[in-house]
């Protein structure tokens, strides 16, 4: 099943690959590349799978028709056990799954990166820009420790980075919503925000995108089990709908109907968590 | 109606599945205290199949209350509250606590084939354990229905039901997953599933719900109503199962390829199939495939 009619039907059922390549691109974050695609769109997520650990949704960093790339953080047993991997080592995948960001041709976009956030973003820019878009990347983290895939976005065309981190150790200093909201001021349009990152950041996108009426997609995390819409773990109040299957990639106007959206998540076993 | 395990763990979710079509929605197994599931992965499918570990977890009745509470405030379609525990005498606890909530029926499962490493065979691999849990639980049910969920996995699931009859049991659902089975990962030879073997479901299984079904509905005289879930994804699949005995069908695996308005579409095929047929009520099915001997 596609997830709407013109992507690739999602493989289910997981299969390992050799990791073909690692790249480091923090002390925390590392990206690798898999001999494979799964014809994933810019916002969609793959389960991955270490077998005899655990399997955990990431969102696509890049999937050209031919290679698969994750970015991921080790922040957890499951990441940070990935992230002792070596090339050759086998991980499963099964995907794509959820919805993609959407644009039209030749449209000014305004991409918000939080975190690791930058790496889909990476992938949206680069696909949005093969389609005539103009796009203006903000990728914001707490330092400059912290941020990625800047040379990989310097390097695309009809693409410009605007930097933000919290403590000012590089570019503007402070959020990346508070550096768009400058652009904004200064007189920049766009026609859509694309936002991925934290969840107190996408809160502020969409805020921003109510206040200026700019529409925007947002990239929202749950805990999934599936990925496909079976278990309801990912289910948000009060609209009921999946995020695995209605999101992750959602409208504002959707969004802003999500009650529990910047309040709480859920566990493992449907318990609730506050942000 | 949407069967246990799928979806159902909020309020809002089981107002979504009403919202789609579904006639009665069945919340996912609660335990009486909060019960970590399995690791993942826990369900994969192909076309033909799913297999789930996902090992029932569940936060406990005080989650449950919260829910229920809040589906209860304006409630669109009959709650059908499906309880698990490891003995008789939780399974009794556990009733109690739920009967408190008001659900319209309690659904026993006694069958899940995924959780025997930590609590041994299912109660409805034996006539004797099964009639043990069905009068635990009803003796503190009220006038609750009590509806005992039973497993295909057996050498004669009539003669379970008919033990479950004897002790008091208003209904059946059947059938909970299959096997269990398990799927191996080629390149690093490993079973898939982090529990290594899960109950398999999806279109499958349908035949086996078919038989399980008539072997229940000829064992206990139809006297009994009986949830037919097992691979129904269309009309057509689901009036087979009323065919074989059933009163009420429950769909779960079919929301992932069907979407969320399965429930809906299922309908519309059945009346539409019905009026082509010039069967004036699609009651009527309902066991017919045995008064077909008869006639």
């Amino acid at each position: 099943m596609g997830c709407c009619g013109h992507c690739s039907p999602a493989k289910r059922l997981p299969e390992t690959h050799p990791i073909a390549h690692i790249v480091r691109e923090t002390a925390h974050v590392q990206t690798f590349t898999f001999k494979v695609s799964l014809g994933a769109k810019p916002g969609q997520f793959v389960m991955v799978w270490l077998p005899g650990v655990d399997e955990v949704p990431m969102s696509v960093a890049e999937d050209d028709g031919k290679e698969l790339k994750i970015t991921f953080f080790a922040a957890g047993d499951m990441t940070e056990k990935l992230a002792q991997c070596k090339e050759g080592d086998l991980v499963g995948l099964r995907g794509p799954f959820g919805t993609h960001y959407t644009w039209e041709k030749k449209q000014k976009l305004a991409l918000l990166a939080g975190g690791y956030g930058a790496a889909p973003m990476h992938f949206v820019a680069k696909e949005a820009a093969k389609d005539g878009c103009t796009v203006d990347v903000f990728v914001g983290a707490r330092g400059k420790e912290h941020l990625l895939y800047l040379d990989a976005l310097c390097a695309l065309k009809r693409v410009a980075l605007h930097v933000a981190t919290d403590d000012g150790s590089q570019g503007f200093k402070g959020t990346n919503v508070a550096a768009l909201v400058e652009e904004l001021d200064g007189g920049a349009r766009y026609d859509q925000l694309f936002a991925c990152g934290p969840e107190r950041m996408l809160v502020a996108v969409s805020q921003l995108s109510a206040q200026r009426k700019i529409p925007s997609q947002l990239s929202l995390e749950r805990y999934m089990k599936c990925g496909y819409g079976l278990c309801g773990n990912c289910v948000v109040d009060p609209l009921g709908i999946r995020l695995c299957t209605d999101g992750p990639v959602v409208k504002n106007d959707l969004c802003m109907e999500i009650t529990e959206f910047g309040k709480f998540h859920r566990d493992d076993v449907g318990k609730k968590h506050l942000f | 109606m949407l069967a246990s395990g799928i979806w159902g763990i909020t309020a809002s979710s089981w107002r979504r599945v009403a919202k789609h079509g579904a006639g009665a929605v069945t919340t996912k197994s609660l335990w009486l205290k909060e019960h970590k599931g399995h690791s993942n992965p826990v369900i994969i499918s192909t076309e033909h199949w799913t297999l789930n570990a996902v090992g029932v977890p569940d936060a406990g009745v005080e989650k449950a209350k919260e829910e229920i509470g809040e589906y209860n405030k304006d409630k669109p379609v009959p709650l059908i509250a499906n309880i698990i525990a490891e003995s008789a005498e939780n399974y009794a606890k556990t009733a109690q606590a739920i009967v408190e909530l008001k659900p319209d029926f309690l659904e026993v499962n006694i069958s899940c084939p995924n959780i025997e490493d930590e609590f041994g065979r299912p109660f409805a691999c034996s006539a004797d354990d099964a009639a043990a849990v069905t009068k635990a639980v009803k003796a503190v049910s009220g006038d609750i229905p009590v509806f005992i969920k039973l497993s295909p996995n057996v050498e004669n699931i009539g003669t379970i039901a008919l033990a479950c009859a004897k002790a008091g049991a208003d209904g059946f659902t059947a059938i909970n997953t299959v096997g269990p089975g398990m799927a191996i990962d080629l390149r690093s030879r490993r079973p898939i599933l982090a529990n290594r073997v899960g109950g398999l479901s999806g279109p499958a299984i349908k035949p086996i719900a078919v038989k399980c079904i008539a072997d229940v509905y000829k064992a206990t005289e139809g006297k009994l109503p009986i949830i037919g879930t097992g691979g129904v994804a269309t009309g057509k699949d689901a009036m087979e199962l009323m065919l074989a005995g059933a009163s009420l069908i429950g769909i779960g695996t079919a929301v992932a390829d069907r979407g969320a308005d399965v429930f809906a579409k299922v309908c519309e095929e059945m009346s539409a199939w019905c009026d082509a047929e010039g069967v004036a009520s699609c009651g009527e099915l309902i066991g017919g495939m045995h008064r077909s001997f008869s006639s």
